[in-house]
């Protein structure tokens, strides 16, 4: 039962933040829909396309009307930097459109304390630097009365819990009480809005300085667009951890190459001895069916233990991530051959190693490439995830390392390049396919 | 004794469900060299099971198979097979799916090259040689499938349904194909087909089969084929004996399936 109450909470959780980020989702929506809309009215402007499509009246449920729109596509990619550039303050570009930042600079607020049936006002002046820099609080004059004035410098994003009356003659001790800030009365609990954030008060009455954080996101969580760049000219020159950029990304493509052709190697014959004979069908079924759905990630663990971090370890991971499915791939590759073309052959009079030659290994090629897309991309993903748990070079060692030093830089770029290569990778083997089997799907 | 002989040839299976089914009883025929066979009947009768036997695809559980007085045991390049659609390798070009057998057979390159020349002139393919299959029409396709046959020198053609997924133009022209590559190549052809127009144009012998289990119901001897050799097949057809006969064909069919049906087909 506590099961149940517990998942129910988590649950809970999630749908809260949903239904937090649902106002953002319903204005990302908008925008979509007010883009195509300007789109479709500059489209209207230009020179009609003529075109058999465009002369479709029904194209809501043609699935052959729908094409990908190129300008869409741009537009969507330009926003989600204009968006990332917007929100981190970024210089590439202009001043109007980044959203507000966090206060920087110098200012003050008065405060007034009551002791004794006394009052007496004092000055705090607040410095806030940018993240990075140190400045010291500024030197200021105690004034009169005994509520003395105070300084307090704090770099942006942080807010600080200041015992103004600490210096004052009547402290706290003394019974003395804060009872306004800038003329605006307050008490333990309470806040008051002030030209650079909020004053608040906490439940035993020190004030909490809390400079406003502006809509700009802290780098440490989303650092802007040129400081991923840059980090990625250095990284790349001077390298990460004793391995250049090209060291780290190389290991990782050498571990997927290596262990993606192993399993195509060992694989590929294993498919077609399933595919070819029912004692084998028979023997590697009940093999094949119960490691294809184990992902494997869950194997991460066994071959630490059976052969440690080091490469040996990766390859083998690999090589179980390929091996199910070019297996299974060059076994519905074979399986997949019409009987009359194997009939035709035969009375062709071919024999049967022509027939493998000829006809079983050809017709087999496209279902083995679309297995090994799959594969190549599994061993990708496969790779990093190895090499976050345990790795002393490759890219998703980078990464982890670099966010256990909330490098968060490092981590988007290393993300970024782990996703351009494993698109370059699933391209690649798009091209390779219409080159090499132009026959696919025309049987 | 030249040709093809079916001995009483007989074909017994039986199903997960432990009946078992009487595919072919007892079918014999005696086909002479250089004979076309049109094979009819309505689904079920046992006609391309009968096919596979001859092709050495499937053995029977009796009965035998004699061609040119040598038993026939599996599939073999002098019974060639022209199949309905699909059975082309479209990994080859034209060209090369037309010498597919004489590859197999190690012929050298050139006079490979001058049967595939010839053949692609006979089915009018020549300037279509070096496309892929699957860039061709499906007329265009069976073109091939026959050139393909035909450039491995087989003594028995096996038509399985060659024409049936063409469109009726289409299917015409290539019927008026056949019979000008059966007298030219004087080989011995059995066809099989669903369309009683075409065994009677196309079989110069014509054999319907019935189902249940499956036989030879009734045969017959006809002018057609012979009639047109080199003819207009629409000339053909209007023969009043052409009609006659297809409509007698038709109504034993129509028959037979009435009594698959169980009436059900009224």
């Amino acid at each position: 039962m506590t099961l149940i109450a517990d998942l129910w909470a988590e649950l809970y959780a999630v749908l809260t933040t949903l239904l937090g980020a649902t106002p953002y989702i319903i204005g990302y929506v908008l925008l979509i829909l007010l883009c195509g809309f300007i789109w479709s009215t500059i489209k209207r402007m230009l020179t009609p396309k003529s075109d058999y499509g465009s002369l479709k009246t029904v194209t809501f449920g043609d699935e052959s009307s729908v094409t990908s729109d190129t300008v869409a596509s741009v537009v969507s990619i330009v926003l989600i930097f204009v968006l990332w550039g917007t929100f981190t303050g970024s210089k590439f570009l202009p001043g109007f459109m980044h959203v507000p930042g966090a206060y920087e600079g110098t200012s003050s607020f008065t405060y007034t304390v009551e002791a004794g049936g006394e009052s007496d006002d004092a000055t705090v002046a607040i410095t806030v630097f940018p993240t990075g820099e140190d400045v010291a609080a500024p030197a200021i004059e105690a004034g009169d009365g005994f509520a003395k004035n105070d300084a307090l410098a704090l770099p942006i994003y942080r807010s600080e819990l200041l015992r103004v009356d600490r210096n004052d003659e009547l402290g706290r001790a003394e019974g003395a009480q804060i009872t306004a800030v800038d003329g605006q009365s307050i008490a333990p609990g309470g806040r008051v809005d002030v030209d650079f954030g909020l004053v608040s008060m906490t439940a035993k009455g020190t004030l909490n300085i809390k400079p406003s954080t502006g809509w700009q996101m802290e780098p440490i969580w989303l650092p802007s667009p040129e400081a991923v760049l840059s980090r990625l000219g250095e990284i790349a020159t001077s390298g990460f951890r004793n391995s250049t950029l090209a060291e780290h990304l190389g290991f990782s493509l050498f571990r997927v190459i290596v262990g993606f052709l192993l399993g195509a190697i060992v694989g590929i014959p294993l498919g077609y001895a399933m595919g070819l004979s029912n004692w084998f069908r028979g023997w590697f079924d009940p093999i094949v069916e119960f490691m294809r759905p184990v992902p494997p990630l869950a194997l991460i663990p066994l071959v630490i233990i059976w052969a440690g971090i080091g490469e040996v370890g990766k390859i083998i991971l690999l090589f179980l991530a390929a091996l199910w499915i070019m297996a299974i791939a060059a076994r519905s590759g074979v399986s997949g051959v019409r009987i009359s073309k194997v009939h035709a052959a035969y009375s062709l009079g071919a024999s049967k190693w022509q027939i493998m030659r000829h006809v079983i290994i050809p017709n087999s090629l496209p279902e083995i490439f679309t297995g090994a897309r799959v594969a190549m991309g599994v061993c990708w993903g496969t790779v990093v995830a190895a090499e976050l748990v345990a790795a002393e070079k490759g890219a998703g060692m980078m990464i982890m390392v670099a966010s256990k030093f909330q490098s968060t830089d490092i981590v988007l770029m290393g993300i970024i390049l782990i996703g351009i290569i494993g698109f370059t990778i699933d391209m690649l083997m798009r091209w390779a396919e219409r080159w090499l089997v132009p026959w696919k799907g025309k049987g | 004794m030249s040709g093809l002989q079916i001995d009483k040839l007989s074909m017994r299976f039986d199903l997960p469900n432990g009946t078992s089914v009487q595919a072919l009883e007892s079918v014999s025929i005696d086909l002479k060299a250089g004979e076309l066979l049109a094979v009819l009947g309505p689904s079920g009768c046992g006609k391309t099971t009968l096919l596979n036997i001859v092709a050495g695809f499937l053995a029977p559980t009796s009965g035998e198979i004699t061609l040119n007085e040598k038993r026939v045991h599996g599939p073999g390049a002098e019974r060639g097979m022209v199949f309905q659609q699909g059975a082309l390798f479209e990994w080859m070009s034209v060209r090369e799916n037309v010498g597919f057998g004489p590859r197999m057979k190690g012929m050298a390159e050139k006079p490979k090259r001058e049967i595939v020349d010839h053949l692609l002139d006979v089915v009018g393919l020549q300037e279509f040689k070096e496309k892929a299959v699957y860039e061709l029409s499906g007329g265009m396709q069976q073109r091939v499938a026959l050139a393909r046959c035909l450039a491995n020198e087989p003594d028995v053609i096996l038509m399985d349904e060659p024409l049936g997924a063409l469109d009726a133009l289409t299917r015409e022209k290539m019927q008026g194909l056949v019979l000008k590559l059966w007298k030219e190549t004087g080989k011995t052809i059995i066809l099989i087909t669903h369309s009683v127009e075409e065994a009677l144009l196309l079989g110069e012998r014509l054999i319907v089969m019935a189902p249940r289990p499956g036989r030879i119901h009734k045969e017959y001897n006809l002018p057609f084929a012979e009639m047109g050799v080199g003819q207009d097949l629409r000339e053909v057809k209007k023969h009043p004996d052409f009609a006659t006969t297809r409509e007698e064909i038709l109504s034993m069919i129509w028959d037979m399936e009435e009594e698959i049906m169980g009436g059900a087909a009224k």
